[in-house]
């Protein structure tokens, strides 16, 4: 019997079996941020213990960072606090920073993979739930608190306990129009909000066999919003192309040697895995949330459902996200209005979500009333969008260009709804007050359904929007 | 470094909290993550929540002493912050129970010694329904027997055995733990080929 890319980086990483029974499982790769991470150089202090393994712990900054002003001291004084602690800590302990000075800085899960961080085989940790986006590359990637943190600044390691597997195959060519964010948005509508616990998602199939680095991102990033906490794509030739030649990355004879490496920790052909799931591609619609979790989605076609359709403690969750979001059962999601729309974070803020957004604006304005920004994932995101023009596609239409961040996702920078604004985001929560408001209203879709929502003012299908402009 | 002391019952009051997939967000809004500490978000636990819900248990006086937390599925999914389980027992919670976690809340809770049993639907409806007609009563959670008491009843409950056994050691931070056998911890990275630079 075979073994998964996840019993092999598992296995290879237990340091030993734990008098409680848990893994002690070394971290090959930490990467820390301003929000989770002060609490644990002070527990660090407190327990007078050192960094372990200082090398193998990168730092940047993301959360708070404003998108707009980016000089210092920040006008917030408490992300100011939290941007100097970060600074004091890693100058303190010998922890590499991509601070806002460095041509590095952006949200940690678009940092790690562009700068060759993050690799095939490896464990990595990071206080934040969206690390599982680093098993894009086939990496065992997961969140931890700041506890935990601090132990793997300590020591290098975690105790944790085993995880079942799950297999999702997505076969079949995808839709025009039709992106990872979809698909990622149909599995979890699919399998549902806590489907994940207990699981690591393998996610294979032709469709993800065919899906660049960046889309494979966009759907191990979510994984934690299906419940778990670890999603990972095996390493193929198209993951060693995009590592290949990136700052942290091997090279020469020693990229030849890694390569064979990487392979060898994928999952054997004859794998067994604890469940399986087949998904076919070529049915999946782009999908839009209507609710207050991320399961809550529909095609684009679709409408709201009725809560008397729906059976148990689902009856209720359903009942009180249409009274949240203002909706009525039965009405169709597309129409409905917006007032913002955010193309941006860890799960779509990469060139390519940029550039797809950008060839649905092209030439076309912004809708009156709408607010709409593009806040890309890290500056040498920024960057290569300028070096190809697309920050001129969007401010000619009417989007506001900003710094690298993870801006209105959470809201801990100036960016956020106001009141009850809806909210057409690229982003992977729709949880109630997420983006700042507490009463406001988020709607995930794709970077394209973002930018057709900006444009026409309200939810609308982007392959409508695209055909016809090509119709005579 | 000393290990944490060890934990195993849990008594007192109790808070019942309906609903399912209660996120991190609701339960500690992510302005308040705006700090280098933990200090005060005891304050700020379900703020927005309990703006909107004029009836939020949260919110109510015969609650306030309560030292259980009960839950529905999935409490906690979400983000990983550790503010939110840090900001329920700076409230005053002591433990949870619920039919359902998320992993990362869980594991969070662990480390800061808060102990998260899951139970039966049927049961924590019970206790729920006990507690809403009768706000003072008292429970008595066991970790080494994995048991809620309550009246006359004892409901079984479960806990994976790591967390039992970590909780019941005084485990539950296991710095200590991890850095016992640091020559293991050096063995095991000397043999990694992308830390020994392939």
């Amino acid at each position: 019997m075979g073994k998964t890319l996840l019993e092999k980086v598992w296995n290879t990483h237990t340091v030993r079996t734990l008098p409680t029974g848990q893994t002690q499982l070394f971290i090959g790769l930490h990467l820390i941020h301003e929000v989770t991470s002060p609490q644990a150089f002070d527990m660090l202090r407190s327990c007078g213990a050192k960094v372990a393994f200082p090398e193998r712990t990168y730092a940047t900054v993301d959360h708070i960072v404003p998108t707009l002003d980016q000089s210092r001291p920040f006008a917030d004084a408490l992300a100011e606090r939290m941007m100097a602690a970060l600074e004091r800590n890693c100058a303190e302990y010998g922890i590499r920073f991509s601070d806002l000075t460095t041509e590095h800085q952006g949200i940690v899960h678009v940092i790690g993979p562009e700068l060759g961080l993050t690799q095939p085989g490896m464990t990595i940790a990071c206080g934040d739930s969206h690390t599982s986006t680093h098993g894009a590359f086939g990496a065992v990637a997961f969140g931890i608190g700041s506890s935990q943190v601090r132990d793997v600044l300590a020591s290098q390691c975690l105790a944790i306990d085993p995880l079942k597997i799950r297999r999702i195959t997505v076969d079949g060519a995808l839709g025009p129009g039709v992106y990872a964010k979809d698909v990622i948005l149909e599995i979890i509508a699919r399998l549902g909000v806590t489907g994940g616990v207990g699981y690591a998602y393998e996610y294979g199939g032709s469709a993800i066999d065919a899906m660049t680095m960046d889309e494979r991102m966009t759907i191990c990033n979510m994984s934690i919003e299906g419940g778990a906490r670890i999603g990972y794509v095996n390493p193929d030739a198209i993951t060693f192309e995009y590592i290949k030649g990136r700052l942290f990355a091997p090279s020469g004879d020693a990229f030849d040697r890694a390569t064979a490496w990487w392979s060898s920790m994928a999952s054997d052909a004859d794998s067994s895995y604890d469940d399986e799931v087949v998904i076919e591609g070529a049915a999946i619609e782009p999908r839009v949330t209507w609710g207050i979790h991320p399961g809550q989605s529909v095609g684009v076609q679709g409408r709201i459902p009725d809560p008397g359709d729906v059976e148990g403690a689902e009856r209720a969750s359903v009942r009180e996200a249409i009274e949240f979001m203002g909706f009525k059962a039965g009405t169709p999601i597309s129409g409905t209005k917006i007032d913002v729309a955010f193309v941006g974070s860890c799960t779509n803020s990469r060139l390519s979500d940029l550039r797809e957004a950008s060839r649905v604006v092209r030439g076309h304005k912004v809708a009156g009333g709408v607010k709409a920004l593009v806040v890309p994932g890290s500056k040498a995101v920024r960057l290569a969008a300028e070096r190809e023009g697309l920050d001129q596609i969007f401010e000619d239409a009417g989007f506001e260009w900003r710094g690298a961040g993870c801006s209105m996702c959470l809201a801990m920078n100036p960016d956020r709804l106001n009141g009850r604004e809806v909210c057409a985001s690229s982003s992977n929560r729709n949880f109630k007050g997420r983006q700042g408001s507490p009463t406001g209203r988020t709607l995930l879709m794709s970077p394209a359904m973002v930018a057709a929502a900006a444009l026409a003012g309200e939810v609308t299908d982007v392959r409508e929007m695209m055909s016809r402009r090509t119709d005579p | 470094m000393s290990d944490s002391p060890a934990i195993d019952n849990v008594a007192g009051s109790a808070i019942p909290l309906r609903g399912i997939n209660i996120d991190t967000d609701r339960i500690i809004p992510a302005r308040y993550l705006k700090a280098v500490t933990f200090d005060g978000l005891g304050e700020h636990v379900f703020e927005d929540d309990r703006a909107s819900m004029p009836n939020h248990p949260f919110s109510n006086p015969s609650y306030r002493q309560a030292a259980i937390l009960l839950a529905n599925e999935n409490f906690g999914s979400g983000s990983s912050r550790e503010h939110a389980p840090q900001a329920l027992r700076r409230w005053g919670i002591r433990a949870c129970v619920a039919e359902s976690f998320s992993e990362i809340f869980r594991g969070n809770s662990l480390s800061i010694g808060l102990p998260c049993f899951t139970a039966a639907h049927s049961d924590i409806e019970f206790v729920m329904r006990c507690v809403e007609e009768s706000p003072g009563t008292y429970l008595k959670l066991l970790v080494s027997d994995r048991t809620l008491r309550i009246l006359d009843k004892t409901l079984t409950l479960e806990m994976p055995d790591g967390m039992r056994d970590a909780l019941l050691n005084g485990q539950w931070d296991p710095t200590g733990m991890l850095l016992d056998r640091f020559e293991y911890v050096r063995a095991t990275a000397a043999d990694l080929p992308y830390v020994v630079g392939f």
